[in-house]
């Protein structure tokens, strides 16, 4: 059965077990993350059949950013299989976080027979009602004739149009009854929507005539620029027309770090020049990003000199957050490969050197210069693996502070090699997201960079990279701290640390316990060492990095305050860098 | 402003459907004041026609997720002033010998039918405009009247003239035209709409 070509060329019976997998590998599906139980053990008993590596998971959540992970490093569709009930719930916040942040995977679950379905059976869960809001579609199905194409189907979703997660759960008994599985004739139709009758205003036309009048141009640089495609189109506008490129968390790796044009990350912890950039720009052209409220602070004063020219794939988007001038609705390396031609060079010094002021002498931002006052700080543990990585490896980060700090300190200079949690900010994200990243790319290099806090929502899957001896190297930032949380805490509520220090086992002797080697760093002067270790031994490294607890996450702009106005690093602070701090 | 929106929505004949629609009002807290659905024109696609009171940017949200969901083909917003929009209603009033003579005049007045006569009730059955039936109901109940029973099957609508042409090409491949600008609802008052 494993011979390929013979099932995908003639129609062929197969038990719905046996047409999951042979449907997914027809898909070019090679790993799936997954759980067994009662209700998907048909399917499990199948597996043997077919060329699918199944990567055994600790916990289901795990196995759904281990797919997102997989999905965000490599662009494949990635795929989580559990059983029903506490299975298919265990499923939940991963498939939410790659709803929020676009990412195409497909879920596959168990369900107790269709004869009881309703009935309140052991292990029965009505998972498709309760992942309706959260997927981009999902599928019942109750018949093996259903099971190839409700899967094609789940895949053409997941990866069309704007990407997100699909869900198809199976009933045992289509999973035990059989039908002639025939590939080709379960190919999706094609999608037929209309276009909606609410495309925003503007036009190409307009759009051009805006650029070639603009003075002060900012792009902003969304995850959309991977999705589409469309690095090389976004690099040839920014460079024609000479326009600084500003990115969201999610599209730093859209435009190279490196790059002179580019800007950094906007919004709540950008740079204060990156987002006076904005707040002072003529025209701003989006390019598929969504005007989140962590990038735009409060709407009604967000960049009020900007015509703004919206490029996006989700008509649903357009005017959502940030009223535009011209939305552009469509493939964004179509829409700029139709715009490119029109556009000619330009001139753009005068802003760029205004930029370039407003960014006085941070522009260097050379931490390893400052003196050593004895003290660890998180960016310093950045910075040094940013240096000694020379900004290749894939760094998964979780979400906090040490999330931000990755984003402000590590250069990425190649498309998806940051890995994080956007829009809904899942703590836990990390770990397991690196393991589906390593699956997808072996030969890259894979950090994890993750919070005392974080870490231990999801730390039962250093099992799985044990048991699956995985060459990944996890930083842990240990700051005795829900370190995000104390910073607002001490912003906003006058340091009142409820329930946010805490106490962590000891991460070097846990590591150890899957027999994973690891190191303590209290010291600045350790870090490259330990660093070093890691990256020359081939499998697991764990590092503790005992960092400053009680630092936090400078500039930062309050929720429901302008871009401009931001909290900066108090002078009496002891300095990391930066150019607000001046 | 809350206006009343009148969606019209083709979507696939599939168990499901009605869940999802439904629930990305219900995500936006918005109350659904009628839904029909019945079959379209087209084998295998369903038409449902949902009116809810939303102010203009929520009304716009829902119509932008509706085009998002998967079994969705077409959403239309349709304004009262381009389209035409009925509903039907059947009345059970109580009514003896005595009291039904008046109660025909009534419905002869509205053009409602008397469908089912009983010792001691008789049905009407009316079709119109929302207002038309708001009418009756109110004119019963002024007249002391007692209403028994009452169901109502909740607004349709359709666009006036040649419109089907864009429903069309939704259900078909056809490569879309481009953008048609955003078509705002008129503000609508149903109960100040005479009685027809
Ligand atoms: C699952 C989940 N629960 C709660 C939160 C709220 N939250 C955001 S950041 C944060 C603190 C994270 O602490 P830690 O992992 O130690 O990272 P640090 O901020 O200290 O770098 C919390 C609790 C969240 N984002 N996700
Ligand atoms: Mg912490």
């Amino acid at each position: 059965m494993t011979n390929g070509s013979e099932l995908y060329a003639h129609p062929t019976r197969l038990t719905g077990a046996e047409a999951l997998w042979a449907t997914l590998a027809g898909e070019g599906v090679r790993d799936v993350f997954g759980y067994p139980g009662g209700a998907i053990l048909p399917a499990y008993d199948a597996l043997r059949k077919f060329p699918i590596r199944h990567i055994l998971v600790r916990h289901e959540q795990g196995a759904t950013h281990m797919a997102d992970g997989y999905a965000r490093a490599s662009g494949r569709v990635g795929v989580a299989v559990a059983t029903s009930g506490p299975g298919a719930t265990n499923l939940v916040t991963g498939i939410a976080n790659a709803m929020l942040d676009s990412v195409p995977i497909v879920c596959v679950t168990g369900q107790v027979s269709s004869k009881v379905l309703g009935t309140d059976a052991f292990q029965e869960i009505d998972i498709t009602g309760i992942t309706m809001p959260i997927t981009k579609h999902n599928y019942l199905v109750s018949r093996a004739e259903d099971v190839a194409p409700a899967l094609r189907d789940a895949f053409r979703v997941a990866q069309s149009g704007r990407p997100g997660p699909v869900l198809v759960d199976i009933t045992k008994d289509a999973q035990q009854g059989s039908a002639i599985f025939d590939f080709a004739a379960a190919a999706p139709a094609p999608a037929r929507r209309h276009a909606p009758r609410f495309n925003g205003p503007g036009s190409l036309a307009e759009a051009v005539e805006l650029l070639r009048r603009a003075e002060r141009p900012v792009i902003l640089a969304g995850q959309g620029i991977l999705h589409s495609g469309a690095i090389e189109q976004v690099r040839t506008l920014a460079e024609r027309l000479q326009i600084p490129v500003a990115s969201t968390l999610l599209g730093l790796t859209a435009f190279p770090a490196s790059h002179p044009l580019s800007l950094g990350m906007m919004g709540m912890h950008g740079e204060s020049w990156v987002n006076h950039a904005i707040q002072q720009a003529d025209v701003l052209i989006a390019c598929g990003m969504r005007f989140d409220d962590r990038v735009t602070g409060t709407l009604a004063t967000y960049a009020p000199k900007a015509k703004k020219i919206h490029i996006e794939i989700d008509p649903s988007e357009i005017n959502k957050n940030v009223r535009v001038d011209v939305a552009l609705i469509g493939d964004l390396k179509q829409v700029l490969e139709a715009m490119l031609p029109q556009i000619t060079r330009r001139d753009g010094s005068a802003w760029l050197h205004a930029i370039r002021t407003m960014r006085g002498s941070a522009a260097v931002r050379d931490i390893q210069q400052l003196p050593d006052n004895g003290h660890l700080y998180a960016a310093h543990v950045m910075n040094d693996l940013w240096r000694e990585t020379r900004g290749e490896s894939i760094v998964v980060t979780d979400v906090g502070q040490h999330q931000m700090w990755e984003a402000q300190y590590y250069k990425h200079d190649r498309p998806r090699s940051l890995i994080t949690s956007g829009g809904l900010g899942t703590m836990g994200f990390a770990l397991p997201a690196a393991i589906g990243a390593k699956i997808a790319c072996p030969e890259k290099e894979v950090w994890v960079i993750a919070g005392d806090g974080g870490f231990q929502m999801t730390s039962p899957e250093l099992a799985t990279i044990a048991q699956e001896d995985l060459d990944i190297n996890i930083a842990v930032i240990n700051n005795g701290y829900l370190g995000m949380v104390r910073q607002w805490q001490e912003f906003f509520y006058e340091k009142n640390y409820q329930s946010t220090p805490l106490r962590s086992p000891d991460f070097v002797k846990l590591a150890d316990a899957h027999e994973i080697p690891g190191a303590r760093v209290t010291r600045r002067t350790e870090v490259l060492d330990a660093v070093r270790a890691a990256r020359s031994r081939r499998g697991a490294f764990l590092i503790d990095f005992r960092v400053q607890q009680e630092d936090s996450v400078y500039p930062m702009i309050p929720t429901g305050a302008a871009l401009h106005e931001m909290i900066r690093r108090p002078a009496e602070n002891p300095l990391l860098e930066s150019a607000e701090d001046a | 402003m809350t206006v009343l929106h009148t969606f019209v929505i083709l979507v696939d004949d599939r168990p499901g459907v009605l869940s999802r629609v439904a629930s990305l009002f219900r995500r936006l807290n918005t109350n659904i004041t009628s839904l029909t659905v019945g079959r379209s024109e087209t084998a295998g696609i369903s038409r449902m026609t949902i009116v809810a009171a939303a102010p203009e940017d929520r009304a716009h949200r829902i119509l932008a997720s509706l085009y998002k969901l998967e079994e969705v083909r077409e959403v239309d917003d349709v304004g009262r002033h381009s389209a035409v929009v009925r509903e039907l209603a059947l009345l059970k009033v109580a009514a003896g010998v005595a009291t039904r003579s008046d109660l025909f005049q009534l419905a002869e007045v509205f053009r409602a039918r008397v469908v089912d006569l009983a010792p001691d009730s008789i049905m009407l059955e009316l079709t119109g405009s929302a207002s038309k039936i708001e009418g009756l109901v109110q004119i019963l109940e002024e007249s002391k009247y007692q209403i028994l029973e009452m169901a109502r099957t909740g607004r349709m609508a359709m666009r006036r003239g040649h419109h089907t042409s864009r429903v069309m090409d939704a259900l078909s491949d056809a490569t879309s035209e481009p953008g048609i600008a955003a078509v705002a609802a008129p503000a609508q008052d149903f109960l100040e709409e005479a009685i027809e």
